[in-house]
């Protein structure tokens, strides 16, 4: 075991960055048209990474697997995004929203990571506005803002439940400007299948274009992997169908070190699978929990409808279990109370994996709030009521539209039915304190390094983690990397590690469609999934994982010698895509359970059975596990083990409560 | 077996840009209702692929509405038959047992079909290029309160911004016409403070961009903003052919 560098900058806490940037070395505009960056990803990391790296000069590549830019995985975020602007002045800083990160986290995140992000968080906000995001505003034309879980002020700014969607489109827009002045080379519906390495640095990558099938080599003095997280190795989450691990394990089986990749969010509040045919899993975001209560019944089974369950026979559990932080507690916490109601036999709904999400104190509130800002007195229940949903709606309605949709029920009438699934991934690809991973000239941004969140992601906190990384960090400390470039021609993509990494991507995907085998890929996908649920998901044990090991194994066998491919390689090709992702997933599965039994302690959305306190909370080792688990590839089945310790100077490190 | 929906499903199949296609007619059956359109295609394709057959190309990715990938169009409109859904978010329960159901990919000249159902939309891409952002690098942005926008433009701008750009419009105009998408981004920063510098330039430039790609003229029949699935409004295309005018007015 290597230690490894993190090359956190001197000095005080508050001060790191900002010496950080007023020292990094440059890069002169004219050596800048000569450097190119090959940026994969076009979510709101890679688009805001590669707006400001082309503004500032560099020649880039944008790659994506979607039919455009626009369309990445970030879109779909509906909640908000977090900054320290204290435009409420209920006392945010960047001292709290640094502070809150790292509690949220569960003390498994590093503090000069964090700090960076939390002061550069407002200028997230700024940028956006500028470029015409259109978040929501106050009648006096301020934006607004809201609470999230895991904090006690409001710093979340939004637009309805479509941040994701609005911020994106303006990284978009930002992007498609450069594309339109040619400073940016987008290649649309194309897939990353490698990283090229020569002489031990990142040179550029192999792509795949999905329309013909052709396999291309494209060159970077530097490659920034934007890819998003990899939550879809459960089969069943949140991520858009397409998210995938490929970018990242094709770079950790070259050398990049993967970190903490048992770190999984699992979110409460989403909706519960309906059958067998289910395809992804629908958010609903957390926002909602803001003003809606959760609960149960009182009575195991209760066979009573919602509305017929009177009020003393309900248990809000969470306001019950935590009433400093009542429902608006963080996830990984809101998860688990939910899994043990439903395990205790307390769910609701025909699985009875599930627990209402209830909007009716929420209605009545708003509805007599709204009465006083319209100077109705004595107002009948009925206007109540009435007003309280128009309000309701402003705020939420495209999520209750989604929920109704998708279930077919009323939310406005009955309370939602929600259950925890799985949604964000804390780990990723190892970075430093410049998003380089162990191989230089190799970056990882937004939801694909392991930088921020520690063991449990905050809501609203990855949009912000996505923007800061892409507009705000990657332009000075990729220069840290580049300025000793400058001398560094373009190399030609016919030299022997481009053929070479050609040729292994095409022989990979070659013997894929020679399997001919009899199942679909979805089969080994689902498989590969309900493993990872039962036995690596909200709650794991030594003997769990164990199993879980052997059996991804066995699948993993199955799968190449029985995975069915239809189509061919020089043509569109999705299941072939598929096939691809998946034979990864399968990989990055096992080493999953291995970290998490490696990890002899429960912190954040990592819960061990074996380590809890009487009352059930995680139950975290300092002594032993304060440290950053980062695994390097040594061949299938075989990871070595780095640690970075995470030094806690700032923050006194502390059991988390929330009660 | 799921649910009790025995259905019909005729989908246009195309191998890739430069062949013919044809409609293929296909019988699947337990359909749940709880199903989603895309999901039902899922367990067709399923069965295709284990009878050894070539499954059906389709676009798709967020599977909740947002993304603007899923593209069908389904018994004659733009992501079905539902208002205000796309077809992801399309749901098995909207059909009734026995039913023929057709699925086509978006049709338009600047829309070329790649596969099956799979459309190339790249031409939006490209009018937003031309024009449809505020030209402010990272960095120079003032702090975010400084400017006071009212809630109702607020409100309005972010109504225009809601647009996918999914093509739903342009498939259901009868001249292809990309108006209600272009129409969208221009009004969204038209109505924003921060728009205003490059303001007549945006509109000229987007919509030069839109008739380069080989988009038809609008006719005002509606078409686009009733199969809209985020409900963009008409005006919107009113408003960019005033600011398209003063545009164009004012550089004479
Ligand atoms: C439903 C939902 C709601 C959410 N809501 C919120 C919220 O309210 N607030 C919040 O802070 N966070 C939220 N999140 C989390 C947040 O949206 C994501 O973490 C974040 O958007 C990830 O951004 P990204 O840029 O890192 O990656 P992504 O947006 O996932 O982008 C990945 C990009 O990489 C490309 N790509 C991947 N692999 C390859 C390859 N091999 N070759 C070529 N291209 C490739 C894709 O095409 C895509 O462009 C939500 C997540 C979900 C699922
Ligand atoms: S205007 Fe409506 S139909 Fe047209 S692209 Fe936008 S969302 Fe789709
Ligand atoms: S798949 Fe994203 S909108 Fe339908």
């Amino acid at each position: 075991m290597t230690k490894i560098d993190a090359k956190i900058p001197e000095g005080n806490l508050a001060e790191k960055w900002t010496k950080y940037r007023s020292s990094v070395p440059l890069v002169n505009p004219a050596n800048k048209r000569n450097l190119e960056v090959v940026v994969v990803g076009s979510g709101l990391a890679g688009a805001s990474a590669a707006a400001s790296l082309a503004e500032l000069g560099y020649k880039v590549k944008v790659f994506c697997f979607q039919d455009s830019p626009r369309r990445a995985h970030s879109i779909a975020a509906q909640g908000g995004i977090n900054a320290a602007k204290n435009y409420q002045n209920d006392g945010d800083s960047t001292y709290r929203l640094f502070y809150d990160t790292i509690k949220g986290g569960d003390y498994r995140a590093r503090e000069a990571n964090v700090h960076r992000l939390a002061e550069v968080s407002g200028n997230i906000i700024d940028q956006c506005v500028a470029q015409g995001v259109p978040f929501a505003r106050e009648y006096g034309g301020l934006l607004s803002n809201r609470s999230f879980g895991g904090t006690q002020v409001q710093r979340t700014f939004y637009a309805a439940g479509q941040t994701g969607q609005q911020l994106l489109l303006g990284a978009y827009s930002g992007l498609q400007r450069q594309v339109g002045m040619g400073t940016v080379e987008m290649y649309t519906r194309h897939e990353m299948l490698d990283v090229v390495i020569i002489d031990g640095k990142a040179r550029g990558i192999i792509a795949r274009d999905l329309v013909t099938g052709k396999l291309e080599r494209h060159f970077g003095h530097a490659v920034l992997l934007c890819t998003g997280g990899y939550g879809n190795v459960f089969y069943l989450s949140t991520n858009a169908m397409g998210s995938n691990v490929t970018a990242a394990w094709k770079a950790h089986k070259k050398g990049a070190f993967f970190a903490n990749p048992c770190y999984t969010q699992i979110h409460p509040t989403c909706i519960p699978v309906s059958g067998d045919h289910q395809s992804k899993l629908t958010l609903m975001s957390e926002s909602l929990r803001n003003d809606g209560r959760i609960w149960v019944p009182k009575k195991q089974n209760d066979p009573r409808k919602a509305n017929d369950i009177p009020e003393d026979e309900r248990d809000y559990y969470l306001e019950r279990r935590y009433p400093a932080f009542g429902n608006l507690v963080p996830r990984d916490i809101a998860s688990r109370a939910a899994k043990e109601r439903c395990d205790a036999g307390y769910g609701v709904g025909t699985s009875k994996m599930a627990v209402y999400l209830d909007y009716a104190a929420a209605i009545v509130r708003y509805g007599k709030a709204e009465a006083n800002k319209r100077n109705i007195h004595n107002p009948s229940d009925e206007e109540i009521n009435v007003m309280g949903k128009e309000v309701v709606a402003e705020k939420y309605g495209n999520l209750f539209d989604m929920y109704k949709q998708i279930t077919g029920e009323d939310p406005y009438e009955v309370p939602m039915r929600i259950y925890p699934a799985v949604h964000y991934t804390m780990g990723g690809l190892w970075v430093d304190y410049n998003l380089m991973t162990t191989v230089p000239g190799l970056y990882a941004l937004g939801e694909a390094n392991f930088s921020d969140h520690g063991a449990n992601r905050l809501g609203a906190s990855a949009l912000m983690q996505g923007l800061a990384d892409g507009y705000f960090v990657i332009p000075y400390t990729i220069g840290n990397y580049l300025a000793s470039e400058i001398r560094t021609p373009a190399i030609s993509t016919d030299s022997e590690a481009f053929v070479a990494a050609e040729k292994a991507v095409s022989d990979q995907l070659n013997q894929l469609m020679n399997i001919k085998g009899s199942k679909p890929v979805d089969y080994f996908h689902k498989k590969l999934g309900k493993i990872m649920w039962d036995k690596c998901g909200m709650a794991r044990n030594e003997a769990g994982l164990k199993e879980a090991i052997q059996e991804i194994q066995a699948l993993r066998k199955e799968f190449w010698q029985d995975v069915r491919i239809p189509g061919e390689l020089d043509n569109l090709n999705p299941e072939l895509e598929k096939a691809a992702r998946v034979a990864d997933f399968l990989e990055l599965g096992e080493l999953m359970c291995k970290d998490a039994l490696n990890r002899n302690e429960s912190c954040g959305g990592h819960f061990r059975e074996e380590f809890q306190t009487e009352e059930g909370e995680a139950l975290r080792d300092d002594e032993n596990y304060a440290y950053v688990a980062a695994w390097e590839f040594k061949g299938e089945s075989e990871f070595e083990l780095h640690k970075e310790e995470l030094k806690y100077e700032n923050i006194k490190i502390a059991q988390r409560s929330y009660k | 077996m799921e649910g009790n929906l025995n259905l019909t499903l005729k989908i246009w199949r195309q191998k890739n840009a430069n062949e013919a296609g044809k409609f293929e007619t296909y019988q699947v059956s337990g359909i749940s209702e709880d199903m989603s359109f895309l999901e039902m295609i899922d367990v067709l394709n399923n069965r295709l692929i284990e009878e050894g057959d070539d499954p059906v190309a389709f676009d798709h990715d967020c599977r909740e509405g947002i993304c603007g990938m899923c593209s069908m169009y389904i018994n004659g409109s733009p992501h079905g038959p539902n208002k205000g859904v796309t077809t992801c978010q399309l749901h098995m329960r909207s059909f009734s047992n026995g039913e023929t159901i057709t699925i086509e990919p978006w049709r338009a000249g600047a829309f070329p079909v790649i596969k099956d159902l799979v459309v190339n939309r790249s031409s939006f891409d490209r009018i937003i290029a031309a024009g449809g952002f505020v030209s402010v690098n990272t960095g120079n942005a003032q702090d975010a309160n400084n400017i006071p926008i009212p809630k109702e433009d607020a409100d309005e701008a972010f109504a225009a911004a809601a647009c996918i750009g999914c093509g739903a419009c342009v498939a259901a105009c009868k001249n292809a016409s990309a108006m209600l998408f272009t129409s969208a981004k221009v009004s969204q920063l038209a109505l924003l403070p921060q728009g205003q510098v490059e303001r007549a330039k945006r509109a000229q430039a987007m919509v030069a961009q839109m008739d380069e790609e080989g988009f038809g003229a609008c006719t005002n029949t509606g078409a686009c903003e009733a199969e809209c699935p985020k409900g963009i409004s008409i005006e919107n295309i009113a408003r960019m052919n005033r600011e398209y005018f003063s545009a164009v007015f004012a550089a004479k």
